[in-house]
């Protein structure tokens, strides 16, 4: 356990060194105050907060994830010649890396609430955001590694893992309207339920803008998704649907670690 | 008179002059009697219509005790103090008038007061406590087949209806604060209810927490304005079968569903303020088989829908604002001849929407859009580019409304780009060929 506290604690000074992570996190601060100060409407800002969210960290954590990935590997086949547990070493990467983007990234927003000083309900619903985009850098750092420990090429890795942002970003999306379009003569809400909870991007946007006043242009199809989310048992499985997304990936990574030939 | 008479009828027997000169003052004399017994019957009036004073402490201590004594045309002056009185029954013309904020107190036991009677007054009370019943419909205050009566600066607290207008004629109900707390729409009646009424005035109330704010019912050529209806469980303001009515300046905030105008031809509703009206199933007006009106210079401000049409002809909306709306405006195939002028739409999330069987008979001309992405090169306040209100994705979601799970998704926001890229994209059933550049004025 050492050892993987003293990687962990190495990989996120490492990284914090580098400057970008504290950039990242400078931008959310920058962001944030400047929708919650200029537009004056919380819920807006709220709103357009998600879209920066939903669209840039996931790609952010992608791109980093596989970028320190492969330009650390001189430094990972250095730590392999030590006397350390395999899956310490990656996992404790792993960590260091997610847990320095979630910390600059909930910073960032949390220092421009704290200073805009809103209310309670308020800052549940940034609370909300602030878990969902955490957990979205936890997913999107460790898909970028399982990627990266997969192919050896660097620019491969980096084109697949940006198509498996693209994927759940945009295509996924697609696919689904495509999908509703299709199958428009069946009842489809519970179905889109369904749907949803297999991608973590949309799945992040529904919780959040269900809280908000938007659920009221969801209609029909709003009531079925607030029946589902709005209860504890749905609250629950959605997050396990998240963590879910973190714990497969990591498994299959760790596996693959320890059978890689380096 | 004789004098002149004489002189021009000179040449003319004096008998006839006489016979003349004894018409003239007869009809002077008929005249001035006519006259004297009109005073007279005035000041019979003045003398006799006395007023009685119901006071806890007087001669007369209850209400019903002074209604049984009064002549027709008394004033009956209620002093202030809680009256436990209901079933209060006023069958001849008074004027009832509160001194000092008197209550009267129904205690949950049926109707308060009932006026069967023309040209009642009720001014200046408390009144509070009716009872709600799945039977009949209790009031506060029900005028029932009466005339010319005037209801203003009550008060009206915890009512099943407040209210109740039945068959009545040129009544007003003015300046009236209406409060309840209902909770579900099957247990609360309304705020003011009108039915089968004519020439009503409903004017600056106040009415909350009730069912419907204002109903109408088979009303016709009456005026509603200056009202607030707020925090209504379902309309603000019910309105139907009820031709020829005008609703001005009045505001309709936070009711569960909006207002909803239905099945009526010639009404004028302008400069009202419908705000807030935030639900699934909320508008900030439902139009529903409505003709030949005019909507003018009202305010549509976040809600859900603005104006949800459908089955509407023929009816002129311009000068509005709409702005933060969900969708501005819903519009149904059924809606024909409607023309949309000078209107302003700010910073709704989908302008228009129409239903797929949607043909266009319906014009926009001059309205300011505030996604309006086009130019105006010859700097006539006109763009130069028609203005498609209709985005795709408004467009697919009329046709599957489950797709709203996408809204704010990244993909629908590279499909507004492609549709800005390639605006063969957008549908074109709905266009403003003159949008206006700036936002307009009235």
């Amino acid at each position: 356990m050492n050892s993987l506290a003293k990687i962990v604690k190495y990989s996120f000074y490492d990284i914090l060194r580098s400057w970008w992570v504290l950039l990242y996190g400078l931008f959310f601060l920058a962001i944030t105050s400047t929708l919650l100060y200029f537009s004056g409407d919380f819920t807006k800002s709220l709103v357009s907060l998600l879209n920066v969210v939903l669209l840039l960290v996931p790609l952010i954590s992608t791109v980093f994830g596989t970028m320190y990935f492969y330009n650390s590997r001189e430094f990972t086949e250095l730590l392999l010649a030590q006397p350390i547990k395999r899956s310490h070493i990656f996992l404790g990467q792993y960590l260091g890396l997610t847990i320095s983007l979630m910390l600059s990234f909930c910073l960032g927003i949390g220092l421009a609430f704290v200073v805009y000083a809103g209310t309670l309900e308020q800052s549940s619903h940034l609370f909300m955001l602030m878990l969902c985009g955490s957990l979205l850098t936890a997913i999107f750092t460790i898909v970028a590694f399982l990627v990266s420990v997969c192919f050896e090429d660097k620019i491969k890795g980096f084109g697949i893992a940006i198509l498996i942002w693209l994927c759940a970003a945009v295509i996924y999306d697609g696919l689904f309207l495509a999908f509703l379009v299709v199958f428009n003569d069946y009842p489809l809400e519970k179905a889109s339920v369904g749907i949803t909870l297999f991608n973590p991007i949309d799945l992040s946007r529904i919780l959040i803008l269900l809280r908000l006043e938007t659920a009221a242009l969801l209609g029909y199809t709003g009531a079925v998704f607030e029946k589902f989310f709005g209860t504890m048992q749905g609250t629950l499985i959605s997050f396990t649907a998240l963590v879910l997304w973190i714990i497969l990936p990591l498994i299959l990574f760790i596996r693959k670690v320890s059978h890689k030939d380096f | 008179m004789e004098m002149l008479t004489n002189t021009y009828s000179h040449f003319i027997q004096h008998k006839h002059t006489h016979n003349f000169s004894v018409g003239v003052v007869a009809a002077l004399l008929s005249k001035t009697v006519c006259m004297l017994s009109i005073l007279l019957i005035v000041t019979y009036q003045l003398t006799y219509a006395q007023t009685l004073e119901v006071r806890k402490t007087g001669p007369i201590q209850s209400i019903k005790k002074a209604i049984q004594l009064a002549q027709p045309h008394d004033t009956i002056s209620i002093r202030e103090g809680i009256y436990l009185e209901s079933e209060i029954i006023i069958d001849k013309p008074l004027t009832i008038i509160g001194r000092n904020n008197p209550v009267i107190d129904g205690q949950l036991t049926g109707e308060i007061i009932t006026i069967q009677a023309d040209s009642v007054v009720l001014e200046g009370v408390t009144l509070q406590n009716v009872k709600t019943s799945a039977i009949k419909d209790y009031a506060a205050v029900r005028i029932s087949r009466s005339k010319h009566c005037t209801i203003r600066n009550n008060h009206i607290k915890n009512a099943f209806f407040g209210i109740y207008l039945e068959k009545a004629d040129s009544c007003r109900v003015q300046n009236n604060r209406i409060h309840s707390q209902a909770k579900m729409e099957s247990t609360s009646g309304n705020g003011i209810h009108v039915w089968y009424c004519n020439t009503m005035l409903i004017e600056g109330n106040q009415v909350s927490g009730h069912r419907d704010g204002i109903y109408f019912e088979f009303v016709s050529g009456s005026k509603i304005s200056g009202n607030t209806s707020t925090l209504n469980l379902r309309y603000g303001l019910h309105f139907m079968f009820s031709n020829g009515n005008e609703y001005r300046k009045n505001h309709f905030i936070k009711n569960g569903s909006g207002v909803a105008v239905m099945y009526a031809k010639e009404i004028v509703m302008e400069e009202n303020t419908f705000e807030n009206n935030w639900g699934a199933a909320a508008y900030g007006i439902l139009l529903k088989d409505i003709t030949d009106s005019r909507i003018e210079k009202n305010r549509f401000v976040q809600n859900t829908v603005g104006i949800h049409a459908e089955g509407t002809n023929r009816t002129l909306i311009q000068h509005n604002e709409f702005s933060q709306n969900g969708w501005a405006l819903r519009m149904m195939g059924s809606c024909e001849d409607l023309r949309f002028e000078n209107n302003n739409f700010i910073s709704n999330t989908f302008e228009v929407a129409t239903s797929n069987n949607y043909t266009s008979s319906n014009t926009f001309t001059g309205n300011y859009w505030s996604s309006y992405t086009g130019y105006d090169l010859d700097k006539d306040g006109v763009g130069d580019v028609a203005h498609k209100p209709v985005k795709l994705f408004t467009y697919l979601m009329e046709d599957v409304p489950t797709s709203m799970v996408l809204i704010r998704s990244l993909f629908i926001d590279l499909l507004e780009l492609a549709e800005k890229v390639a605006p063969v994209l957008t549908p074109t059933n709905v266009q403003d060929t003159q949008p206006s550049i700036h936002l307009n004025h009235w």
